[in-house]
């Protein structure tokens, strides 16, 4: 996994609650057995026509959202179906951080095991940014995981929560599984004394 | 110290607690299918690594695999090509899968339950969000991402937080024409599909100690349309009649020794939940949603909330652009409205007492002529079971399509789809802008509503025709 390093970011609006993960990247994307190519899907059914020809005013189709690293979206972002194909599309795309009020669960996770960090910041910050980013939209923040805090573009800081382990493991660019399989032996204890519940081979 | 089900399943399944990491959790089961795994066995080929567990792992294919007759090649040739990575993947890992021609396919959270795979007191993962149906059985049982797919066929084990608890108690009895589903799209509808953020539901209550089976899995499975990772019912003799006598369910001694411990598994007298909502199921009428997520839900008679009735306002232009979307005014009930499709089925109503109901509504009526109706059944086995009681036959004189088992409509990438600006009724489970093709628009509603709609052609209360 690859070290979330701090960022400096012009913000991408899409100022919408319960943005759901069948609109970030459709469920028709979802017959690939591979990551590649998903970026260019990301929010394709708000970003594309009919036709499938860009739309102009979508922000994800103007230079000033290609800039962006940081998406900021209403709040339960990432709600629905489980599919981390949304967070590999964000990350395809460019988007290295999504700030909202809250996070759906399964979400949160999928972007955490990425290296997209999830920035829950509490309503009060949440409508002074989205303020902020109308009135200035070169406005920019700063992201830094050390000190989990968000610079917003007045100057002032807001903290945000992250798991302890979370954190770690994306400073660090530390991969979840190595850490599991160095259990073996907790694992291995755990089956010997486990009642056998059923066999799928049986 | 009085213990929720909850805690006593996630106790009972701690692998390791170490400071400064989450628990890791034991795993006992792990459902898998063709959409949210292929980068995951990728993964393990890439780290040279094998799946620790084949015996606790089962596949199915269901998401992308056509409902067309399966003696017919895979038209769509990338998803012929996934579903031929997925058996490759689970042959070359030893992993037992039901293919496309297995006559036990189906929609991976039927087969579990329907094969006594899924047990109580289990711990029970799939890349799935709609992995909650398993609690039905006592199981915690959750969705993950293909990251976390890769770990569980890696290790058997995930990491994981404990979450909060929430008991949602429901009382009394529900009048007739009004269905489980209508109970959770009540819950839906009145926490609002983050209300469940970080929690696990427990469902308990009068109301569904009454339900079948089947009816719990209607109600745990939608536990994620309020945000919740997961929801469960604790087990009692409608778990353990449903589950005797099944391929996987327990024999002879080990079924008294398994009874023994499932019958430790809920929730203490006295045990406390994080949280708690009390619904009277004697007050529920028929539930429909008229937006673009769950919580966007209505009694059959109430009308179309109006947006400028809300004070906050993000919350008021997401119902306006819902009803954009929708093309729907408000102030009004949606009795009357036109359908163009109806869609019973999904791993929500695609079981055989769901298709029982909606044969009720079909039985001597005709499908409505300006509306396409079509019944997935939830797997080859509930397919087979309908046909055994003549229920193909009542859909088919009525004029429905019936199909092979899948996800179909649901997702809707199998290529059955709802065209753009299309109107339908939908048994399944998320009415999401685009969920059932681009541009259509979904109506979540019980099977008995479904139907009624299906012989109508409109939205329509079915207590009318019962």
């Amino acid at each position: 996994m690859e070290k979330f390093e701090p960022l400096t970011s012009r913000i991408a609006v899409l100022a919408s609650d319960n943005i759901d993960t069948d609109q970030i990247i459709p469920a028709r994307f979802l017959k690939t057995t591979s990551k590649a190519g998903l970026g260019d899907q990301l929010f394709f059914d708000w970003r594309y026509d009919a036709d499938g020809n860009p739309r102009p005013e979508f922000l994800l189709n103007k230079p000033e959202g290609r800039a962006a690293q940081v998406l900021l979206a209403g709040d339960n972002f990432g709600c629905g179906s489980s599919r981390e194909h949304a967070p590999w599309a964000l990350l395809q795309y460019g988007f290295r951080a999504v700030i909202s009020t809250s996070f759906a669960d399964i979400f949160r996770g999928n972007a955490l095991k990425n290296s997209l960090l999830p920035i829950a910041i509490p309503s009060v910050a949440h409508k002074a940014l989205l303020q902020a980013a109308a009135t200035d939209p070169a406005a920019t923040v700063t992201v830094d995981l050390a000190t989990q805090t968000l610079q917003l573009p007045d100057g002032s800081s807001v903290e945000f929560p992250i798991d302890p382990f979370a954190k770690h493991c994306m400073l660090e660019g530390i991969d979840e599984l190595g850490y599991i399989l160095q259990q073996d032996a907790a694992i291995a204890a755990y089956e010997s004394q486990r009642p056998l519940t059923v066999n799928t081979l049986g | 110290m009085p213990r929720t089900i909850i805690e006593k399943v996630w106790n009972n399944h701690i692998v390791a607690e170490r400071p400064g990491a989450p628990t890791l959790l034991y795993i006992d089961l792990h459902l898998v299918h063709e959409v949210t795994s292929p980068q995951a066995f990728s993964g393990l080929r890439e780290r040279g690594l094998q799946v620790r567990r084949p015996d606790l792992t089962i596949g199915t294919t269901d998401h992308s695999i056509p409902t067309y007759d399966r003696s017919l090649p895979i038209l769509d040739e990338i998803a012929g090509q996934q579903i031929s990575q997925f058996e490759k993947n689970c042959r070359d890992f030893g992993v037992p899968f039901y293919g496309p021609h297995s006559e036990k396919q189906g929609i991976v959270h039927i087969i579990g339950p329907e094969q006594g795979l899924t047990q109580p007191g289990m711990t029970v993962v799939c890349g799935d969000s709609h992995t909650a149906t398993h609690g039905a059985f006592g199981a915690l049982a959750f969705g993950i991402g293909t990251s976390q797919v890769e770990h569980v066929l890696a290790s058997q084990c995930l990491l994981q937080t404990r979450s909060k608890t929430y008991e949602v108690r429901v009382e009394g009895t529900l009048r007739p024409g009004v269905a489980a589903k209508d109970i959770i799209l009540n819950l839906i509808s009145r926490i609002g599909i983050g209300g469940g953020t970080g929690c696990v539901f427990e469902y308990a209550g009068s109301a569904i100690r009454s339900l079948s089976m089947e009816e719990r899995m209607t109600i745990c499975n939608m536990s994620i349309e309020a945000g919740a990772r997961a929801g469960l019912v604790a087990p009692d003799d409608t778990t353990y009649q449903y589950l005797s006598g099944r391929p996987y369910a327990p024999q002879g001694a080990g079924w008294e020794r398994a009874l023994a411990l499932w019958r430790g598994l809920p929730s203490d007298p006295g045990a406390t939940f994080d949280k708690r909502i009390d619904i009277d199921a004697s007050s529920l009428e028929p539930m429909i949603t008229f937006g673009t997520n769950p919580g966007m839900g209505i009694p059959i008679t109430a009308p179309v909330p109006d947006p400028s009735s809300m004070n906050d306002p993000l919350e008021r232009d997401s119902l306006g652009k819902a009803l954009r979307y929708m093309d729907l005014p408000s102030g009004r009930p949606l009795l009357g409205h036109p359908v163009n499709v109806v869609f019973i089925g999904s791993c929500t109503n695609s079981r055989i007492s769901d298709l029982r109901a909606a044969a009720e509504i079909f039985k001597g009526r005709k499908v409505n002529p300006k509306v396409r109706v079509m019944v997935v059944p939830g797997s080859q086995l509930v397919k087979k079971q309908a046909q055994a009681e003549g229920l193909d036959r009542i859909f088919k004189d009525a004029g429905a399509d019936w199909r092979e088992a899948g996800c179909s409509m649901c997702i809707a990438m199998n290529g059955d789809q709802l065209s753009p600006g299309e109107y339908s009724v939908s048994t399944s489970n998320r009415n999401f802008e685009g969920r059932q093709g681009k541009g259509g628009r979904t109506f979540l509603a019980s099977p008995l509503t479904a139907a009624a709609a299906a012989v109508t052609g409109v939205v329509t209360d079915v207590r009318t025709l019962i």
